[in-house]
């Protein structure tokens, strides 16, 4: 009388749609079927993340609404001289497309390397890395520029003080997390050329083995970076 | 034989890896959507849309952006809904510290009024 391999415990087809969330969530078993943990517990940091952003996004929302001071013209503060012509918030949009141009990279680079296409995918991470670099550099740029207009977390010359505060806080704290995604991509796409998760060979670091989900998981982290700044020019630059 | 039936008691495997497969298609398109989204954002502000319109405009292509990000980019789409849940629920719980926020905002905004009118009055000039 042998098992029937549908019925047989553990080997169970997990329902589909609500039904299998009320399943997955009462089973006793792990509660993230068929999702790899580094998957889960990478989506789980995403969300601690998204708290961390929200507060900050949420505080400066606090002090804008709260000051008394006019808020400075967002638009004019970070508007560019080009050929003598005052173009607004110019360098927040090539900002702007540089990451989103990074995040199709990177999805790309994801498709690839479940595909075992050691090359493709190496090149991708590559060419996302560099343009988390230049995201980062021209992130610099303007940090750079505003301070030499005097822009200070305590002040600045355009309006309410709280500006700069806000500014350095979640910019500096976003720009963090690019120049250690980019840190990442490098490790990445090193270990991806050099056919690391083809032979499964453990991390250097946590000693687990080489698998093209790692690009994956690699990837939730730089789409969310990504995600981030949609809020940020939403309600920093545009608001 | 005997390798069939030594195949079906093996212990349950940890659960089988899928890699997500979508045609590349699918990337360049919200790519190409994610472009033109911001760019439409930008010219929110290059016409100096204000009001309502403003941040009404300014909300759409931010949530828009930020669905398809998360559906398509994160294949958030194709998870299951089990994780879907655990990740997208807990953040309502923003809404409403954004909403408690926003009446601190306000209340602190209109206390410094009533107590340093003077203040408010000599800040308030154009730039």
């Amino acid at each position: 009388m042998a098992h029937d391999a549908a019925t047989a415990p553990g080997t169970l087809e997990p329902g589909k749609g609500l039904q299998g969330f009320v399943a997955d969530w009462s089973s006793d078993q792990r509660a993230f079927k068929k999702v790899p943990w580094g998957k889960a517990m990478m989506w789980i940091f995403l969300l601690s993340d998204t708290f961390v952003f929200a507060s900050f996004l949420v505080s400066y929302m606090t002090v804008r609404m709260s000051t008394t001071v006019p808020w400075p013209n967002v638009s004019k503060v970070f508007s560019l001289t080009v050929a003598g012509q005052e173009v607004p918030l110019l360098l927040i949009a090539i900002m702007t497309f540089i990451l989103i141009s990074s995040s199709g990279t990177m999805a790309m680079a994801v498709k690839f390397g479940y595909q075992k296409d050691r090359r493709k995918t190496a090149l991708l991470i590559l060419a996302t890395a560099a343009f988390g670099a230049t995201f980062v550099g021209m992130q610099a740029f303007e940090w750079t520029k505003l301070i030499m207009e005097g822009v200070r977390p305590w002040g600045n010359p355009f309006g309410a003080a709280q500006f700069g505060s806000s500014f350095f806080m979640i910019t500096g704290f976003h720009g963090f997390h690019v120049s250690v995604g980019v840190v990442f991509l490098l490790i990445m796409a090193a270990k991806v050329w050099r056919g690391k998760l083809d032979t499964e060979a453990p991390g250097f670091l946590t000693g687990r083995r080489g698998n093209y989900e790692m690009v994956e998981v690699m990837g939730l982290y730089w789409h969310f970076v990504d995600l981030v700044w949609v809020f940020i020019f939403a309600f920093f630059y545009l608001w | 034989m005997s390798h069939a039936q030594s195949h079906e008691h093996t212990p349950a495997a940890p659960a089988k890896l899928e890699g997500q497969a979508h045609p590349i298609s699918v990337y360049l398109w919200i790519w190409g959507l994610l472009f033109v989204l911001s760019f439409f954002s930008y010219l929110v502000d290059y016409f100096h849309f204000q009001g309502f319109l403003r941040w009404s405009l300014i909300l759409l292509f931010m949530f828009l952006k930020a669905g398809l990000i998360i559906a398509i980019f994160m294949h958030m789409a194709w998870e299951r809904l089990a994780l879907v849940y655990a990740i997208l629920v807990p953040t309502c719980a923003l809404l409403v510290l954004t909403g408690l926020m926003s009446l601190e905002g306000d209340y602190t905004f209109h206390t410094r009024g009533a107590y340093f009118a003077p203040a408010v009055q000599e800040a308030v000039k154009p730039h």
